[in-house]
């Protein structure tokens, strides 16, 4: 162990394998991910410096403390891992293909290709998209500001970038652990492993973990206190009653993960014996730390995601949301049973049958309810005026798919059946079928129905729907095969297989990831026609779908501040009913100077100290730890002794900017409903839809 | 916002120490604190139960009775009740006088009391050092460290909160950010007397019993 | 008449303060005895053996609420409910999950003779 560099050495160098290692094509698929890590680091370096957008990145993104701008931040941050992931997914599958005695990757390589995947997908995938969304809509949902905590909002990202960061670090310098994405110990125990791979793991997880913590303390004080007047809890839209139980379970289920990654962390680099398999260490105490943080974590990517979905239906059938309170009361009922299942996670773990049938009923419970939310959806969707764009594609993909996913999970909750098909593919497909008809298909359904807000223009209707239908089928042949692949015994995790009649299913499950794949090309497709055709496409006034809610009641983009005057609120679905009276847009009789926090670049500090912090820690660089540490606490000694200032917006600067607004949608013509995805749709809409008071 | 009749209400949790402007505000604030002390309580409580169902994973080293000195517990107990006690000394001096030096004596007080609670678990800890109690011994004593370590560490963090707020204190003056800072290191202090509660009880006294 | 009512006002203040001072002390005086009623049923030998496990989760109990009480300022107020409720939210869930952690493991501990 030398100074300054740890146990760190120059053969862990990823890009240096491609060189020093005999040529194969699981050196060139490791090696090469590595070159296009470093590659696409300095492409984007480069292009920044080229176009001298450094002041501009930092001015107006990594420093801001707007609420939209940073879930914009943590959506691009996420479809960046996405891309990551899929291809991580891809690679698998070509894996598996082959696998018939044998496959392309060496087993290590493969079995660090499904632990990085699954914990990218889960916290630097799924985790950024739901925080993005929630960030963005909720302080304009409720008729705020701001979030209540704006500093610390940023910080959030920053110690999400954080993980994310180590995770990208580890594919150059050494190598992820190999332990799938749960990480069992003893297996990823400095016994077993005594390499970075687990330790990279740990902080990636618990310093994004502290994040997704703040970020649902943040959110839920904002509901809780910043709620504009009038806006009662039971007038709250859908979306923001979701994200109020995201919000609640990211406090409580975080701190399971964290301590046990901390034990973990302690055990591997302290010699501590909380889950060893020797000195009275208990690696059940693992198991049963992670999913009591890991099945509330299922719901709390999923609720955001079914609040989506709430709106989604409610806007595109033209109809007031069936069953407002039951709905609401199914989503507040799945976060506190969501507590009380983790245990199906691990029946075959040796319990006796008492607990395991315990466990079982209470899974069983929480099917109901989802179930209610499932009709309560078809009940809105029934006798709508049904607008088939890519959002409703998506929406169609989701009742289809994930009524399987859920029903499969049923399946699973009987801890007879569970114990014949765990640790089988029959899970995998489980879980996939879950979380990408769940989970990925709202966010994308969200992200055509609210890009428009965020950029000013619709995203290209045509290529949206062809993407969206890729993704329904891609997913369909992916993973629906995997359930009869799982039946007919073949583990999950399992590098290789020895039965050649496994072999047309592999081969169909190649085929869907392809399509998969051009999905992703067809995500990335749609937003570069968008882009180009973006004064085609544009929706400056700000309402193009006929919406709702209060965020539809701001331009496109929104101004810094949201609002000009804060709302009052009458009503459920407030800027509906204001339309259907005829009355939408006001101007309020006098304006009032608004007070902005300014700009901080704590985030961008947090993130640099923290990620160096992750870094030292793994490779034994205790010099950098001492120093992150005190950067960090320094950080929050000095700014202590600062005091806050804002940005002042003169009262004169919003009445210029409103009045614009205002002037604008007075002369524009709205547009109906059946012409919203042509070119004249500037973003008012000629509603015809019906409150019912 | 300003107005009078809600600043003389309790509108959050801890004391109210009556604010001249912003109300609204620091109930905001303090209110994201206590629901951050809240998800604090989860991890402790979880450690708690850790510690629980390692109790017996003593692996043949010490066990609880031997490494347990009820004389230094009792008198860490009586510290830390001290310095929350002279902490709400100094929140109300804070509150009726607008006096900076009582304020400040009153939390020198409270921080020295607590630091004599730091000095006396190292103590504590040293000695278990010495006997080989060391928390790569056991399963058991694993919990122990990382339980009343995990308390001691925030006990700590919140003697470097109290030397930043007695320079804020007297950069500031008695502000209503002062004053929404000093309420929230008072939920901070007394919560952790709290803990503090479960683990002579749980931990200490019934690991003897 | 300036001055009276300034002085009202003083007096009123000294009330309340008096009031609040008072309140903490009897906190203190509270956690003083339960804590010490802890360390006795330890320390000497008045409860039996079997008491005292039972008997300290009490006295810990107690010492809880009158901390929350009286030290937090929780109480079953109006304007306080937001605050309550998710204390009341964070003790049904670590319920769950600490409870839950003992019933499983210890389940698991017995089974499968881990820990001895």
């Amino acid at each position: 162990m030398n100074f300054p560099f740890g146990r760190l050495e120059w053969s862990d160098l990823k890009p240096v394998h491609l060189f020093t290692h005999e040529f194969s094509i699981d050196n060139l698929v490791g090696s090469g991910a590595a070159w296009m890590v470093v590659i696409g680091a300095l492409a984007v370096a480069v292009l920044l410096t080229v176009m001298g957008r450094w002041g501009w990145l930092w001015r107006e993104w990594l420093t801001s403390v707007d609420h939209k701008k940073i879930g914009i931040m943590y959506m691009v941050l996420g479809f960046v891992m996405f891309a990551r992931g899929v291809a991580e997914g891809m690679a698998m599958r070509a894996h598996q293909t082959t696998a018939l005695n044998g496959g392309v990757l060496s087993e290590e390589h493969w079995a660090e290709l499904f632990s990085t995947h699954g914990t990218i997908m889960i916290f630097f995938v799924a985790m950024p998209f739901i925080t993005g969304f929630m960030n963005y809509l909720i302080p304009l949902q409720i008729g705020a500001r701001d979030m209540a905590f704006p500093v610390l909002n940023q910080i959030s990202l920053g110690l999400t970038a954080t993980g994310a960061a180590l995770c990208m670090i580890s594919l150059v310098v050494g190598k992820f652990q190999i332990g799938g994405w749960t990480a069992y110990p003893p297996f990823t125990g400095s016994t077993f492993d005594p390499g970075p791979g687990p330790d990279y793991w740990i902080w990636a997880i618990a310093l994004s973990g502290f994040g997704s913590m703040f970020s649902g303390l943040n959110f839920s004080v904002t509901i809780y206190k910043m709620r504009a007047p009038g806006m009662t809890y039971m007038r709250m839209p859908v979306f923001v009653w979701t994200a109020l139980c995201t919000s609640i379970l990211l406090v409580f289920a975080l701190p399971p993960l964290t301590v046990a990654a901390f034990m973990q962390a302690l055990d591997r680099t302290l010699g501590f014996h909380f889950f060893t398999n020797d000195l009275g260490g208990n690696m059940m105490n693992y198991a049963n730390l992670f999913w009591m943080f890991g099945h509330p974590e299922v719901y709390i990517l999923v609720l955001p995601a079914y609040g989506i979905f709430s709106e989604l239906t409610s806007t595109f059938a033209a109809k007031r949301l069936y069953g407002y309170t039951s709905l609401v009361l199914a989503t507040m009922s799945i976060s506190v049973i969501s507590f009380c299942v983790w245990l199906h996670h691990f029946f075959t773990m040796g319990n006796s049958a008492t607990i395991n049938v315990a466990f079982g009923i209470a899974t069983g419970i929480i099917a109901i309810p989802t179930g209610v939310k499932v009709y309560v959806w078809m009940a809105t969707l029934w006798r709508g005026r049904i607008r088939m764009t890519t959002p409703m594609i998506y929406m169609t993909g989701f009742f289809m798919l994930f009524v399987i996913g859920g029903l499969s999970g049923m399946i699973l909750a009987n801890p007879a059946i569970n114990w014949q098909v765990h640790n089988t593919q029959f899970i995998v497909a489980h879980f996939h079928n879950v979380l990408l008809p769940g989970l990925l298909f709202g966010v994308f359904a969200g992200i055509h129905i609210w890009f428009p807000k965020a950029f000013g223009f619709r995203l290209h209707e045509t290529a949206g729907q062809v993407t969206a239908i890729l993704w329904i089928v891609g997913f369909s042949l992916t993973f629906l095969p995997l359930y009869f692949v799982g039946l007919m015994g073949y583990p999950r995790r399992s590098s290789g297989f020895e039965d050649p009649a496994l072999l047309p299913y592999m081969y169909l499950t190649l085929f869907g990831a392809l399509l998969i794949g051009c999905a992703l090309l067809g995500l990335i497709a749609t937003l570069w026609i968008s882009i180009r055709q973006r004064d085609k496409l544009a929706v400056p006034l700000g309402d193009p779908w006929d919406g709702r809610t209060l965020e539809w009641a701001t331009p496109a983009p929104p101004p810094p501040w949201n609002f000009a005057v804060i709302p009052h609120i009458a009503e459920r679905d407030a800027f509906a009913r204001e339309k259907v009276d005829g009355k939408p847009f006001v101007q309020p009789p006098d304006y009032k100077d608004i007070h902005l926090p300014r700009n901080t670049s704590a985030g961008m500090i947090m993130f640099i100290a923290t990620t160096a912090f992750g870094f030292g820690v793994t490779w034994w660089m205790w010099w950098l730890v001492i120093l992150s540490v005190l950067v960090v606490v320094g950080w929050f000694f000095v700014t202590s002794f600062i005091e806050h200032d804002e940005v002042t917006i003169p009262a004169a600067e919003v009445r210029r900017h409103h009045n614009a607004w205002i002037e604008a949608i007075s002369l524009a013509t709205p547009v109906t409903r059946d012409h919203e995805t042509d070119s004249r749709n500037r973003g008012l809409a000629d509603t015809d839809m019906v409150v019912a008071s | 916002m300003s107005d009078t009749a809600t600043t003389n209400e309790n509108l959050h949790p801890g004391m109210n120490l009556g604010y001249s402007g912003d109300a609204e505000h620091a109930e905001v604030t303090v209110f994201g604190f206590w629901t951050f002390l809240m998800s604090d309580l989860v991890t402790f409580g979880i450690v708690f139960a850790i510690f629980a169902t390692m109790k017996d994973a003593t692996a043949g080293g010490p066990g609880p009775a031997e490494v347990t000195n009820l004389t230094s517990i009792a008198m860490q107990t009586a510290l830390l009740l001290g310095s929350s006690f002279a902490f709400s000394w100094a929140s109300l001096s804070m509150k009726y006088h607008d006096i900076i030096w009582r304020t400040l004596g009153w939390l020198a007080i409270a921080a020295t009391s607590a630091l004599g609670f730091l000095m006396l678990e190292l103590y504590d800890f040293y000695h278990m050092i010495k006997e080989g109690a060391v928390p790569q011994r056991s399963g058991f004593l694993s919990a122990l460290w990382a339980l009343v370590g995990l308390h001691g560490l925030h006990v700590a963090g919140g003697l470097l909160w109290m030397a930043a707020m007695t320079g804020q204190i007297l950069k500031f003056g008695l502000t209503d950010q002062i004053k929404s800072r000093i309420t929230r290191m008072g939920l901070y202090w007394h919560f952790l007397d709290l803990v503090w509660v479960g683990i002579f009880s749980m931990v200490y006294l019934a690991g003897v019993a | 008449m300036r001055r009276v009512l300034d002085k009202l006002e003083l007096t009123a203040r000294n009330r309340e303060e008096y009031e609040e001072r008072r309140f903490y002390t009897i906190g203190l005086v509270l956690s003083v005895v339960l804590t010490v009623m802890s360390f006795m049923s330890v320390m000497t030998d008045y409860l039996p053996v079997t008491w005292v496990f039972p008997a300290l989760v009490i006295l810990a109990l107690g010492q809880i609420l009158v901390h929350i009480r009286i030290f937090l300022h929780i109480d079953l107020s109006r304007q306080k409910r937001e605050d309550l409720l998710m204390l009341l939210f964070t003790i049904l869930l670590l319920g769950i999950m600490a409870f839950g952690t003992i019933w499983v493991v210890g389940d698991m501990n017995m089974r499968m003779m881990q820990g001895h």
